[in-house]
């Protein structure tokens, strides 16, 4: 009896406390979520005075359009090369930070400092080193004859966007990395040592085998900060620019909508991303559930 | 020939501590040596410089006639047995036993008749296409056994590989070291911190004391003539009773009664030493022992107790039925040749 009374009396607490959890989840996920789809179905005239039911034209269009195609392969090599480098000199500044035995906090702490940084912040930021007319980056490019202009070539501009990105990421993966080679016991490596393998044979086989975790769980950490988290970069560097060189999915359909006003394209855009996410946070979800099994 | 010879080793940490302030040892080719101390002693440290996984800081290191000083790990042709075995968890036990073959670039067949000839000799036949996390304590400690004798090393080379373990296992592993070291003929050292794996194991019996070497011997040398007071307490169990005294004209002065001194030691003050199996109940026996608690062992017992008017304590290990109730004040007695006697103020043996 006196269980039932407990219960009772605290059974709207539960709720209170997720409330503001689910009124978040409401109004800045699942209504423009809806609205996104909503939206993919329907093509509006650039004044909004007419709306039509237009099925999934949107959708085929999209595919059909050399546009979005390119968007994409731009996309996934951006985000290839944004993972892979940040991750790579993550590793590599792991490794190293794993072997300093004094001052290593301070170390740490100030390799982790970059991540506190918003990606708008950091493209301004790298955009300023790169300006060709004030960038100290591109004045030292050019004094050693590279002729550094993100303003008209699409290499140049990916490389920026690349670089601004990547360098903010970097903190990140370290963190892991690091984490990860020190949940290695050191006597492991030293087994190792004593079996006759090298620095180098030690890490590609004990240390990396067991960070293959960390670098799955980084892996699509690292794509879906390159596919979703980079509009700042993006906006703030290159907008997209030059042509299409560095519009990628996330760009295209903020440019899509807010400047070509182009509404149901960009809603089938978002709706497409959403589709990658919602795949992508799957797989690791499933893969951590599954624990990890060496 | 894979003799070991330490020669006045030290380790000085950066911020200048002391790890090992000079350790000179001598380990024959196919000896057992145990390097035994309390915890914090460089036992460990000594045996990882051996090992060559920390840096020497002066002195040299040789095995088998070779200094090793400046030598790889690798190429010391030494193996380990860690604390926490450090298998490779991603490894088959195979793959953990072969992995330093591999390195060394053992033809595979070869590799595949020598870890099963190892496998075979430590019954892990059956497991050997199990991962480590499918394995139970004992049988973990037994692949990383095989991983040291895999490759027939110079020396073996044990970080107290049985103390995780529990006590029966524990037991039962000594025995099988001790054994498969007897056949394999290999020189090794073993570290540990229990006096009682020590005692078992070692041909040679090395005590450590905060980095320097309190004692070398056979370990029956050392149980039966401890060099110092931290030699007669830290081995044996139960500890050595201490107590101070005096030795005049009458003979040794203890708070417990007078007794008749060994010869030829001088007079004055000493610390007396006495193991607890030593005294033997005599109601008219010189020495008293107020009895507070009795721990019956079945084979035999201790009685817990203060010298009375003391606050000395005491440990007297009896046999046989006949043993003492709780506050019963006990007489004992204990052959002269069967006391210690050491210098109160450099804790060294007098005689």
């Amino acid at each position: 009896m006196r269980t039932k009374t407990v219960t009772f009396r605290h059974k709207w607490l539960p709720y209170a406390l997720i409330a503001p959890q689910i009124v978040i989840t409401l109004i800045f996920f699942i209504w423009p979520a809806s609205q996104a789809l909503y939206q993919s179905v329907l093509r509006q005239d650039a004044f909004g005075l007419r709306t039509d039911f237009v099925g999934m034209a949107n959708f085929v269009r999209l595919f059909a359009d050399d546009n979005y195609i390119n968007s994409f392969v731009t996309t996934i090599s951006f985000s290839a090369m944004v993972a892979g480098f940040s991750m790579g000199i993550a590793l590599i500044m792991a490794i190293m930070a794993d072997r300093v035995i004094r001052r290593a906090m301070v170390y740490r702490t100030l390799l982790i400092w970059p991540y506190a940084v918003a990606p708008a912040v950091a493209g301004v930021l790298w955009w300023f080193l790169f300006n060709p007319t004030i960038g100290i980056a591109a004045y030292a490019l050019d004094g050693l004859g590279y002729d550094w202009n993100h303003y008209r070539d699409g290499g140049d501009a990916m490389t920026l966007i690349v670089v601004a990105s990547t360098w903010r990421q970097v903190s990140y993966n370290f963190l892991f990395f690091l984490a990860g080679l020190q949940a290695i016991p050191r006597s492991l490596t030293e087994a190792a040592a004593i079996d006759g393998a090298g620095p180098v044979k030690r890490f590609v086989t004990i240390q990396l085998p067991l960070l293959s975790p960390t670098v799955f769980f980084l892996i699509v950490v690292n794509v879906v900060y390159a596919f979703f988290e980079t509009f700042g970069v993006v906006h703030a560097t290159t907008s997209g620019g030059p042509g299409q060189a560095t519009n990628i999915l996330v760009y295209k359909v903020w440019r899509d909508a807010f400047e070509g006003l182009n509404l149901g394209s960009s809603a089938a855009q978002s709706v497409i991303l959403m589709v990658l996410v919602i795949a992508l946070t799957a797989i690791q979800f499933r893969y951590i559930e599954r624990k990890v099994e060496y | 020939m894979s003799n070991i010879q330490i020669n006045n080793v030290r380790k000085t940490y950066p911020g200048g501590i002391d790890a090992i302030r000079g350790i000179t040892l001598d380990i024959a080719d196919g000896e057992f040596c145990v390097l035994v101390g309390p915890s914090g002693c460089g036992k460990s440290t000594l045996l990882r410089m051996i090992a060559g996984l920390e840096t020497i800081t002066d002195g040299s290191v040789s095995i088998g006639d070779r200094v090793v000083n400046d030598l790889e790990p690798a190429e010391r042709d030494i193996a380990m047995v860690f604390q926490n075995y450090a298998l490779y968890p991603h490894m088959t036990v195979y793959g953990n036993m072969a992995y330093g073959l591999k390195n060394r670039g053992v033809p595979k067949d070869k590799i595949k008749v020598m870890v099963d000839e190892a496998a075979a000799t430590l019954g892990l036949s059956e497991f050997l296409t199990r991962k480590p996390a499918q394995l139970s304590g004992g049988q973990r400690q037994r692949v990383a056994m095989g991983r040291a004798i895999v490759r027939q090393p110079q020396a073996f080379l044990f970080d107290e590989p049985l103390s995780n373990l529990d006590a029966k296992l524990r037991l039962k592993t000594r025995v099988e070291i001790r054994d498969l070291q007897q056949r394999l003929g290999t020189t090794s050292i073993y570290v540990t911190h229990d006096q009682m794996e020590a005692m078992t194991l070692a041909d040679q019996l090395v005590v450590l004391n905060d980095g320097a070497v309190e004692q070398v011997g056979t370990p029956i040398d050392v149980y039966n003539r401890p060099a110092s007071v931290f030699v007669a307490e830290f081995i044996g169990s139960p500890p050595m009773n201490l107590m101070p005294g005096e030795i005049d004209e009458s003979g040794l002065v203890t708070p417990a009664g007078v007794v008749a001194a060994p010869a030829g030691v001088r007079h004055g003050a000493v610390t007396i030493g006495i193991r607890p199996e030593h005294l033997h109940p005599a109601s008219d026996g010189p020495l008293r022992l107020k009895v507070r608690v009795v721990e019956h062992l079945g084979a035999s017992a201790n009685a817990h107790g203060t010298v009375p008017g003391h606050a000395v304590e005491m440990i007297a290990s009896l046999t046989g039925a006949d043993l003492p109730a709780k506050g019963e004040t006990l007489g004992l007695t204990v052959a002269a040749e069967n006391l210690h006697l050491f210098d109160p103020e450099t804790g060294r043996r007098l005689h």
